[in-house]
C-alpha cells in the first residue's frame, strides 16, 4: 500500500441559504487516496459531488460552510486553519481544483504567462519573470501544449485548450492532490481525450500525487480513475474498485446508475437503457431512513425509518444498504 | 413485406459559406442526403465540422448558399415568413441548451398554448386546451398542475428539456431534429430524455434528426448514421455498417475518442 496523501474523516458541510435554512450537502464522508492513484466520485446531478469537491480544498466562503470532520492532506490537518493561510499555503501546493467551466478562470485581458505571474506571486513564491517564464515553458513542454500559448490571450484558444491551459497552471505547484471537477464534460469527445490524456501524464510523470475525479460519465471514470465512490444526496452508497463498481454494482443507486451506461460497442443497442424514476430527495429535511428509499425498486417497510449504515465485504468493498450481498444479486437475477 | 420506404426530407448539393474574400469560410460543402420516414438519423461530427449549420439550414434558419433541400419530394419553399411558419409546423427543433430555449417573458403555459394555437387549436374551449396541456406534461412526467403560472427559468435543466419534449408532443411535427439534446444534462437524466423521445416517435411517427457529437450516443439511438468532417459528409450508412465497420479514418477516430468499458481506450492516438 502507497503513502495515504488525502485522508478524509466524516467531513460533513452545509449551504445555508438565504432564509437560513441548512441545506446539509455533504453528510459524514470518509475517503482515502493513495499515492499514485485516482479516485472517481460519481452520481447524478444534485447529489453533492461537486460540494464534495469544494469541500475538500479545506476553504470555505459564504454560503458553503463547515460544520464536522478532518482533511488530512500528506499528515497535515488543514481543517481548523485561518482561511488566508489555507489559501496561500494549501491551495495549489497540497489541494488544487479545476471547476467545470475551468476555461473561464483564465483573465480575458491578460496574456497567459502574465496570468501565470500573478498566479506564482499569490503564492510568495518571489520568483523574477524570467525564472517564471521557464518554469511555465518546461511545464506546457512536459504537459503537451505548445509554448506559443504562453503570449496568447485567452479568446485565441480553442476550449479544450484552455481547460488544458488552466490545468498546467492548476498544476504549476505540483499539488499532492487534484481535483477535477467535470474538467472535460463541456468539451467534444476529442478535446476531451486530450483532457484526459493530459491528467494520466501528470500522474505518470509525477507533477501531481494524486488525483480526485468527478464525473457522471460512467464510461469515462471507468477508463480513468482507480477506484470509485457513488454519492447520493450527500452521502457515500457504494465504495469499491472501478472494475467491480461498473460491472458489478451492488447498491440499488449504483446498479440505476450503470443503466444509464452508453457505449459504441456491439451488443450495446440491445440493452435497453433504465433510468431512475424520480428525483433526488431536497436536503433540507432529509428522509430518516435510507435516503434512497423514495426512489429504489427493491424497497422495504423498513428502509424508510432505520437509518443504513456501511456493510463491509471481505475485499474491503463497501456499501449503504439494508440487504446482504447475496439477497442484492438475487434481486438483481430476478430482475 | 417489400414496402418502399418515403423519402422524407432531402437535400441536393447543399453549400454554405461564410464570410468572404480571406475571412471566406466553407462551412458545409456540397452535401447530399436523404433522410425517410419515420427513421432516425444521426449526423456525428466533432466542433466545427458544420453539423449545426446544416441543421440551421436544415430549420429554415439560414439560407443555403447553393444547393436545395426538398420536403416530402417538394422542393421547400419557404420565401416569405408566412410560408416559413407553415414549413415549422412540420419540422421542429430541440436544442443543446435548455436555458436559452425559451422566451423567458413567457409562462410555461403560455409556452404550451403556443402549441395548440399553431396546431389550429385556437378556438378550442379553455377545458379542452387545459387537458391537451395535461396529456402533453403527464406524458414527459411533469405535472401540469404544479407547473402553471411558473416561468420555465424556475425548473432544472433535465425539467426544461423535458417541457421541450412536452412541445413536440403537442405540435407532432414531421421531423423533429434534436441538436445535442443531451449534452448539457447528466447521464441519468439522459436515459430518461432518450427515452422520451424514443417513445414519442413511436407515438407520432415522425423522422427524428440527431445532431451529435458522441458516437456512442449515435450507435445507440440511430438507425442510420451520417458522418461529418469539415462540411463534408465523409461517411454514411446503417448503424451497425458505419460504426462497427468504419472505412473512413475520421470515423475510427471519432469511436476510439469515445471511452469504453468493454474494450481497452486506447490513449496514445491524440
Amino acid at each position: 500500500m502507497g503513502k495515504i496523501l488525502l485522508e478524509v474523516r466524516e467531513l460533513t458541510t452545509k449551504y445555508v441559504t438565504r432564509f437560513r435554512e441548512d441545506v446539509y450537502a455533504v453528510d459524514h464522508v470518509s475517503l482515502q487516496v493513495e499515492e499514485g492513484k485516482a479516485l472517481g466520485i460519481a452520481g447524478e446531478s444534485g447529489c453533492g459531488k461537486s460540494t464534495l469537491a469544494l469541500s475538500l480544498m479545506g476553504y470555505y466562503f459564504a454560503p458553503l460552510h463547515y460544520i464536522s470532520g478532518d482533511i488530512i492532506v500528506d499528515g497535515r490537518n488543514i481543517t481548523g486553519m485561518d482561511p488566508d493561510t489555507v489559501r496561500k499555503a494549501v491551495l495549489g501546493r497540497d489541494v488544487a481544483y479545476i471547476p467545470q467551466a475551468a476555461m473561464n478562470a483564465l483573465n480575458p485581458t491578460q496574456k497567459v504567462i502574465n496570468f501565470i505571474e500573478d498566479v506564482i506571486k499569490v503564492h510568495d513564491l518571489g520568483a523574477d519573470k524570467k525564472e517564471i517564464y521557464e518554469r511555465a515553458r518546461i511545464l506546457f513542454e512536459t504537459v503537451g501544449l505548445p509554448e506559443s500559448v504562453l503570449h496568447k490571450y485567452p479568446v485565441e484558444l480553442s476550449g479544450g485548450m484552455k481547460q488544458r491551459t488552466v490545468i498546467a497552471i492548476a498544476v504549476l505547484l505540483s499539488p499532492k492532490v487534484l481535483i477535477a471537477d467535470e474538467p472535460s464534460s463541456a468539451l467534444d469527445v476529442t478535446s476531451q481525450k486530450m483532457v484526459i490524456k493530459m491528467l494520466m501524464r501528470l500522474m505518470e510523470d509525477g507533477l501531481i500525487g494524486s488525483l480526485i475525479f468527478i464525473t457522471h460519465e460512467l464510461p469515462l471514470l471507468y477508463n480513468v480513475t482507480d477506484d470509485i465512490m457513488v454519492m447520493y444526496a450527500g452521502q457515500i452508497v457504494e465504495k469499491g474498485t472501478a472494475r467491480e463498481i461498473v460491472f458489478d454494482p451492488l447498491h440499488p443507486y449504483a446498479k440505476g446508475l450503470m443503466g444509464s451506461i452508453i457505449v459504441p460497442e456491439e451488443g450495446v443497442r440491445d440493452v435497453k437503457l433504465t433510468a431512475i424514476p424520480g428525483a433526488p430527495p431536497n436536503l433540507k429535511k432529509p428522509p430518516s431512513g435510507c435516503r434512497f428509499a423514495e426512489r429504489c425498486k427493491y424497497v422495504q417497510p423498513l428502509c424508510k425509518v432505520t437509518s443504513v449504515g456501511f456493510k463491509e465485504l471481505d475485499n474491503g468493498r463497501t456499501y449503504r444498504c439494508i440487504f446482504s450481498e447475496a439477497e442484492l444479486r438475487e434481486a438483481y437475477q430476478n430482475g | 413485406m417489400a414496402e418502399e420506404k418515403q423519402v422524407c426530407l432531402s437535400g441536393k448539393g447543399l453549400t454554405k459559406v461564410f464570410g468572404f474574400g480571406r475571412q471566406r469560410t466553407l462551412a458545409v460543402d456540397h452535401v447530399d442526403f436523404s433522410f425517410y420516414e419515420g427513421e432516425i438519423v444521426s449526423i456525428v461530427g466533432e466542433s466545427g465540422s458544420g453539423k449545426t449549420t446544416l441543421a440551421k439550414m436544415l430549420l429554415g434558419l439560414i439560407n443555403p448558399t447553393e444547393g436545395e433541400i426538398a420536403f416530402q419530394g417538394q422542393v421547400r419553399d419557404i420565401s416569405s415568413q408566412k410560408k416559413r411558419k407553415e414549413y415549422w409546423k412540420n419540422i421542429q427543433a430541440i436544442f443543446q441548451d435548455p436555458f436559452s430555449s425559451y422566451n423567458i417573458f413567457n409562462k410555461i403555459d403560455a409556452v404550451l398554448l403556443d402549441c395548440i394555437h399553431m396546431r389550429g387549436g385556437r378556438n378550442l374551449p379553455h377545458e379542452k386546451k387545459v387537458e391537451l396541456m395535461t396529456e402533453a406534461c403527464g406524458f414527459v412526467n411533469l405535472k401540469f398542475a404544479e407547473l402553471t403560472n411558473k416561468y420555465p427559468f424556475e425548473l432544472s435543466g433535465g425539467q426544461m428539456q423535458r417541457l421541450m419534449i412536452a412541445r413536440i408532443f403537442l405540435l407532432k411535427p414531421k421531423v423533429l431534429l434534436a441538436d445535442e439534446p443531451t449534452s448539457m444534462i447528466d447521464a441519468c437524466s439522459r436515459a430518461t430524455i432518450l427515452d422520451m423521445l424514443m417513445d414519442l416517435r413511436r407515438e407520432i411517427g415522425m423522422t427524428l434528426i440527431f445532431i451529435t457529437h458522441d458516437i456512442g450516443l449515435a450507435y445507440f439511438v440511430s438507425d442510420s448514421v451520417y458522418i461529418m468532417e469539415h462540411g463534408k459528409i465523409v461517411e454514411h450508412g446503417s448503424a451497425d455498417e458505419v460504426i462497427l465497420n468504419p472505412k473512413e479514418v475520421y470515423t475510427r477516430r471519432l469511436i476510439n475518442d469515445v471511452p469504453k468499458i468493454y474494450e481497452e481506450w486506447d490513449l496514445s492516438t491524440v
